[in-house]
Order: structure tokens, then sequence, then C-alpha cells
């Protein structure tokens, strides 16, 4: 035991010396953001853009990125955050539920929103299987590729955007549900996350994969050979942002929260794929996006979305919800 | 004739193609577009500390499975007590159970509304954070020093520790001089195979976690973020440096390997 | 363990021993109560919490029973065809001499050393779209066969090897001498010589198997009711914020966790019969 404690004596002090040194050289304030899948690439350059303002001088930050679903029930669990950046909204109204997030996260002009986006196909290059409406998805021998929507906010996009579509070509509300048993039949793989997702799609696993706009720019530019289809049919992607109540303790959390909306962090979102919603950065022809030709939100009722609270319960309760049973063949 | 040539190359070709081409095909993966991508992929400040991480949480799992190894062999073989055959049970359960059984056992304990949630309402943070992951690592490593020296201390029987102990020795002369000598090797390869399973560890570590890059994020997580974020690259190279790690663990284990044991 | 009856007990060194021991056994058991019993009593708790009809209900889910189902055949198959592979490589290592032999001994325990997500990531790429060898077993049970094969490998080896180098092959060249051929030698003296050793490595092999996370979770693509076996399910499960559904198929692997020592347990004791 001697010659052991002799060995690994000195590697723990050794690692003992480099913890304390560590945090005696940080006197800057460390933020934590945790995130969902897909806006990696953007906070890699708007962190550091912040960091060269004046009120982000002397503040750092741990990022964790995950499936959104995960991420909020990982916070719920104890995960540290001052920011909570997830892809919808009812995953921090859980948090809000929970005590953690304040219930007034979302008094702002844009509602808590700081990107938007919208759903759409990628297919591979030159689209041999000729993929370009939602009817084209229940095609026999056609494979759609799409997250867990008990775990993936991206998820829960894409199968409201199903829905939402039916509804928009003047369907019913149970012809709407039946499109979309008939859709997850051709789903032969339910990746957790949205990038975990492009993962599978990019290693060779299906035909079309269903995904953010800002998801398949990004595949796009990591080499991916794909191309991606804007459907006729689509739905308004809005991704939250909120403190915290450990965030509120800190006035560079909400410091960097309102830099997320200024015209420098909108730009670099927009680099990345996702539609700023800085009206003014919007409408800059370098970040106009097509629109679709019918484009509707969770809120649009004339098509039954009646808002995320009422949706999340619906079609995405881990029990009664309409998705347990479209899935569970 | 014919049987023994066959029984050699099928034994070898299948050794060849589940395990030589694949572990070969990590280098080729990561040296194929140089040294230099490779090399920088594997010396960011997230892999780095990664490693660090990874070696930390070894650093402190080791010895500590190490010295209550010792102590609960010790417990087991010389001493009778009730309950000693549960004892032994458990310290075995760890080679029989899932990593992701035991990465659920201690979010539920250490998680908000488990039995110990409520160290993290007093700054003291488990789960999410270097605790927790040095916890799930002592777990999943626990045995193998214990089942290393367990048969050698009833090898070697108690007529010396009697007799030093007739001379008058205290235990912990008796200890230091005769038994430890003794089982010394069998520490040694119980060392080296806690210290390989406990950087290895993935699935336990990933969901006590968090996921906080350069923060929670082991050697093994950042191959698998790497490679979910398209960093191929990057994930090989890392998967290089646990494949060294894994070739010279597997030569110490040669090295130290007792003759009859496992 | 040889005791000597006439050494009187009352001396200040038994004593301190005695306490010492007593102290040794207080520290053991606190250690394992902190790192193993206190967490999997939490597990065990939390899996009743909802009540023993949500504990049934969720192991008898459709996707939970299938993941389980698939779980114990596939760990089985792997297991079965172990003892198969396990027996013939220890066989060619300790029977047989030739070039490298060293080497191919010493990698045997690689899977044990290698992180399960680098043995994944290899496999993925070695037979999953990528693959040089144009196969591609990725997302299909091929994969996750595959995937378990590598992770499995050591267990029969290192159980046999030992007992195969220590088997005296006096019987053997008697039998052989006496014109029997060589399988009826193999079948009828060597193999029940084995026999208890290649069922601790299988057991040993189905106990891995069956927990088998990392490398699993990248080739087989986790398809509900095809590929996806309880390990990943429970990570679904806590992943969807699904504690108690996680716990109670954690329960069930706890089970057979236990039950498969007890095997072992058993066999070791049949080993050694004879230097009882």
């Amino acid at each position: 035991m001697r010659r052991i404690s002799l060995t690994f004596l000195p590697l723990l002090v050794l690692a003992a010396g480099i913890v304390v040194g560590a945090h005696a050289a940080s006197a800057k304030t460390t933020l934590a953001l945790v995130a969902y899948s897909t806006p990696k690439d953007a906070y890699a350059k708007i962190i550091p853009a912040f960091e060269s303002t004046a009120a982000g001088k002397d503040v750092s930050f741990t990022q964790s990125y995950g499936a959104s679903g995960d991420q909020a029930r990982a916070v719920g669990a104890g995960l540290s955050a001052d920011l909570v950046a997830l892809s919808l909204e009812p995953d921090v109204s859980t948090l809000v539920k929970k005590g953690i997030v304040p219930s007034n996260w979302n008094q702002n002009s844009y509602h808590g929103m700081v990107t938007d986006s919208v759903v759409v196909f990628v297919v591979r290059d030159g689209n041999p299987k000729k993929i370009h409406t939602w009817a084209d998805l229940t095609k026999s021998g056609v494979q759609v590729i799409t997250p867990n929507p008990f775990t993936s906010g991206g998820a829960r996009w894409n199968v409201m955007a199903a829905y939402g579509a039916q509804r928009a070509q003047g369907k019913t509300d149970k012809q709407a549900i039946d499109y979309l048993k008939k859709l997850f039949k051709n789903v032969p793989v339910l990746p957790k996350s949205a990038r975990e997702a492009t993962q599978v799609f990019a290693s060779g696993k299906g035909d079309v994969l269903l995904t953010y706009e800002n998801e398949a720019i990004y595949a796009n530019k990591k080499g991916v050979h794909t191309e991606y289809v804007l459907p006729k049919q689509t739905i308004l992607i809005e991704n939250p942002v909120a403190l915290t109540k450990n965030g509120l303790n800190h006035s560079e959390a909400k410091a960097f929260l309102k830099f997320l909306w200024s015209s420098k962090a909108q730009k670099l979102f927009g680099d990345t794929g996702y539609r700023p919603v800085l009206k003014s950065v919007a409408k800059s022809a370098k970040y106009k996006y097509p629109k679709p030709k019918s484009l509707f939100t969770i809120n649009s009722k004339s098509l039954g979305l009646r808002g995320w609270k009422s949706v999340q319960f619906r079609f995405f309760d881990h029990s009664s919800g309409i998705m347990v049973k479209v899935i569970g063949h | 004739m014919i049987a023994k040539y066959a029984l050699r190359f099928g034994a070898l070709g299948y050794l060849l193609f589940l395990l030589l081409v694949p572990v070969g095909l990590v280098f080729y993966r990561t040296f194929e577009h140089g040294l230099q991508p490779a090399w920088e992929a594997v010396t960011t400040p997230q892999a780095l500390h990664a490693l660090w991480l990874t070696l930390l949480i070894a650093a402190i799992a080791v010895p500590a499975n190490t010295v209550f190894g010792v102590v609960l062999a010790i417990a087991l073989v010389r001493h009778r007590f009730p309950g000693r055959g549960l004892v032994n049970a458990i310290v075995d359960l760890p080679l029989a159970l899932s990593p992701v059984v035991v990465g659920l056992a201690l979010y539920l304990l250490y998680g908000t509304g488990g039995w110990l949630g409520g160290l993290a309402d007093h700054g003291i943070k488990i789960l999410f954070a270097l605790p927790g992951m040095i916890l799930a690592t002592i777990f999943i490593s626990l045995p193998f020093v214990v089942r290393e020296v367990v048969p050698v201390l009833r090898e070697i029987g108690t007529d010396q520790e009697q007799a030093a102990e007739t001379l008058g020795a205290s235990p912990f002369t008796t200890f230091r001089r005769i038994t430890l000598p003794a089982i010394r090797w069998a520490v040694c390869y119980g060392v080296v195979l806690t210290t390989a399973r406990a950087i290895g560890e993935f699935g336990a570590v990933s969901i006590v976690s968090g996921r906080i890059e350069g923060k929670t994020e082991t050697l093994p997580l950042y191959v698998q973020s790497q490679f979910e974020g398209f960093n191929t690259t990057g994930a090989f190279a890392a998967s290089v440096v646990l494949a060294l790690i894994a070739i010279f663990t597997v030569l110490a284990m040669r090295l130290f390997r007792p003759k009859e044991g496992i | 363990m040889a005791t000597n009856p006439a050494v009187p007990v009352s001396r200040p060194g038994a004593v301190a021993n005695r306490a010492g021991g007593a102290l040794a056994r207080g520290i053991a058991v606190g250690y394992l109560s902190v790192v193993v019993l206190v967490p999997l009593a939490a597990l065990i708790w939390a899996s009743r919490a909802d009540g023993a009809a949500t504990f049934w209900d969720e192991i008898t889910k459709p996707e939970a029973a299938a993941a389980l189902k698939l779980t114990l055949v596939a760990a089985l198959v792997v297991a079965a065809f172990n003892a198969f592979t396990g027996t013939a490589i220890a066989w060619v290592l300790v029977r047989d001499s030739f070039k490298g032999q060293g080497m191919f001994n010493a990698v045997i325990d690689l899977p044990f050393a290698l992180p399960t997500i680098v043995a994944g990531l290899v496999l993925l790429e070695l037979y999953g779209p990528n693959s040089p060898f144009g196969v591609d077993l990725a997302f299909q049970r091929a994969g996750l066969i595959m995937a378990l094969l590598f992770v499995t490998l050591p267990f029969v080896v290192r159980a046999v090897q030992p007992v195969l180098l220590e088997l005296d092959r006096d019987m053997e060249e008697a039998a052989e001498s006496l014109g029997a051929r060589r399988l009826a030698v193999f079948r009828r003296i060597v193999f029940p010589n084995l026999l208890p050793a290649i069922l601790s490595g299988v057991a040993l092999a189905f106990a891995r198997a069956v927990g088998e996370f990392g490398a699993v979770v990248l080739i087989s693509g986790n398809v509900p009711f095809k590929t996806e076996v309880s390990s990943v399910y429970i990570s679904g499960q806590i992943e969807s914020d699904n504690p108690t559904g996680a716990a109670a198929v954690s329960v069930v692997l706890l089970a057979i966790s236990l039950a498969v020592l007890l095997a072992i347990g058993a066999f070791r004791h049949w080993r050694t019969r004879h230097d009882r």
C-alpha cells in the first residue's frame, strides 16, 4: 500500500494544486448556459462577441448542449444553469413549474423568443427520391428520420409541422392524426436529439431528415452531401431563452440575455442559419430567407393549434399523448 | 492435423476481424489526413481538459478502491462475520451490473427530490459535478483489487501472521511487514485493472455528468460529443489516446498477471 | 486457513487484532454503503415510488418488454457463441505454438481496457455505412451482436486458459496411447474439466452483454422494438423524464445481475469441489 500510495500521492497533490490554482486564477464571473442540441455553433460565435463588449469583459461561460427535453429535465434534477436556451416554450414552462425559471421570463417584446426557423426536408444530393411534399413522406419505401418527440424539441416541431400542414390543406383533425400514424410507419429509428438525427442521416441512414432549417444549413457547412427542400406548408419555429432564478443574481447574465437581441448577436445567429427575430436584421438582404407559401405557428387556431400548453399535453404527454399511440406500434 | 490449422486460423481470424482490424482502424482514421490535423484535434482546450478530467477522476477513484479494496479483502478472508456472503456479493456486483443502472441510482439519490438531493441546496454539488462522476467511477471499478487480493490472502494462510502476533507485533506492523509484501503483486494487478476500468468508463458517467463542456466532460464523453458534432477527426484522435492508454494497460496486465488468475 | 488452537487468545496483539478487525470491517461496510448500497437502495425505492401497479406497467409496457426480451436473447446468443469461440481461442493460445502468439494473447484483454464508446465508434466505422468491406450492419441486430461479441471476448478465454494450463496431460496421453481419437479425448477427458470454467466465463459474458451500453449505442441505432436493448431504453426513459420507468426496468436488470452472480458462485463452488 505504501508503494502504491507513494505513486499516487504526488499525482493527487498535483491534481489538487491544479484544481485550487484554477479556482484562484478566475476572479471572473462564470455563467452556466444550458442549451438544446443545435445552437452550439451559434453560441461559439456569440459568446466571444459578448465577452469582447464592456458588459462581458470579466465573464466566462460553461456550456452544455443536448436534446431540449433532456436538458430541461437535467436542469430540473439539479444541473446548474444561469441561462437556458431551449428549443421550444414548453421546456421552459416545465422549469417555471419547478420554480427554477421565474414566471415572468417572457415579458419582453419578443415573448422570450430569440431565434426563428422553419421545419424543412433534408434530402440526399440531387433528391433521388423526389421528395417535395408532406404526402411524399408517407410513400412506401421512403425512410424518414426524425428525433424522438419525448426527448427532442426539434422532434416536436416536426410533428406539429406535419400536423399543421395537413390541417392547412383542409384535412380534419382526425385525418391529420391518421397522417401522423402513416408518417411514423416510415420512421425506422428515433435518435434522441436533432443533432443526433442529423448525425444518423449523415451516416447514410434514411432518405429524408425532418429538421430545423438552421440544422440543414449546418449539415451542409460540415460537408454532409445533402440539400434541403422547403415544404409548401410548414411551421414557424420559435426558440426561447430564459434566465433562471440563479441567473437573476448576476447582472452579467441579464446583460448577456439582452445582448442576444442586439443587432450583433442576431446577425451571428443569422450567419449560422437561424432566421433572426430582430426586424432590422431580418429585413436586410443578407438574412432574408425564403418565405414558405403557407407558414403557420403553434398559435394558428384555425388549424387546431392552440398554443404549446394545450398541444404539449394533447400530443406529447407521456401517458395520454397522441404520440404515444402513434409511435408505439 | 488439418483440425489444428483450421482451429488456429479460425480462432486467429476471429480475433483479427473482431478485434485487431477495428482497433487498427482507429489509428488509420485518425492519421488518415496526416499527423498535424490529428495533433491539433487532440490538443484543443476542450480535449485537453477532458483528458485531464479523466485522469483526475482515476487518480482519486483508484487509490480509494485500492485502500478500501485491501481492507475489504482482509475483512472478507480473515474474519468471519454475519453478512459476509452479502458483502462478497455486493463487492462483485459492479462486474455484472449495467453502468446505466449505476448512473441512474446515483442520479436518483443525489438529484433534486432524491434522499440526498438537499445537499445541492447547501452548495454541495454531487450530481452534474465532479463528486458524482467520482462516485460513479468508484462504484464501477470497485471489485478488482478485492478480487485479486482475496485468493492470495486465502492461499498464504495465517501462519506467519499468527507467528508475528505471538511475538507481540501490533496488527499494523503485521500488516505492513507480512501481509502487504505477500499481496503486493496482486494489489498491483488489481490497480492496473481498476485504472483501466476507471479511465474507460462511459455509461454511468454519461448519466451523471450533465455534459458541461470543459467541466464535466471526460475523454470518453468527449469522443461521443465530437462524433455527434461531425468532428470525426477529433473523435478518432481522442479515441487513439484512449486506445494507447488501453494498450499500455494491457501490457501492464501481462506483466503483473498472477499465474492462475484471470 | 490454518489456525493453531494451542495459541491462547488473550494476548495484547490478539485483542488489538480483533479490535482492528472490527474497525476494518466497519470502515469497509461504511465504504460499501456509501458507494454501492445507498444508491441502489435509492434506485429500488424510486422504482416503487408510484406503487406496485405502476412498477408492473413500466416493465410490461410494449417497448420495455421488447427491449428486455431482446437484451436477454442477444446476451444468451452472444454468451453461447463465446462458449465455443472462447474455448477455441483459449485452446489455440495454450496448446498451440506459433509466432506472434504472445501478441494475440495480450490483445485478448483489449476489450476490457478500451472504453466502450471507442469500441462502438470503431465497429460503426468498420461495419457501418462507411464500411471498407461493403457491409452495413448499422441499425440492425447483426450490428448489436457484433458490438456485444467485441465486449464479451475476454471472459470465456481468460476463464478457460488457466484451467487448460493447469490440466494434467497424463490422462489425455494415456487415452491417446490406447487409441482414442482426439475428439473423443477432448469430449470425455478435457471438456468435463473445462466445463465449470467455461460456464463461469459464459455467466460473466452474459452479465456483461445484458448491461452493455457504450458499444451498443452507436452501431445498433437503438430502434425501438428492433435493436433497442434495455440499457438504452433506460437511458431513454431518463431523458424523457420518466425516472420511475427507468428505475423499474433497472431493478429487473439488477435482479438479473444478482442471479448471474449467484450462478458464478455456484460454478466456483463446483470447480473447487476437488480441493475441499
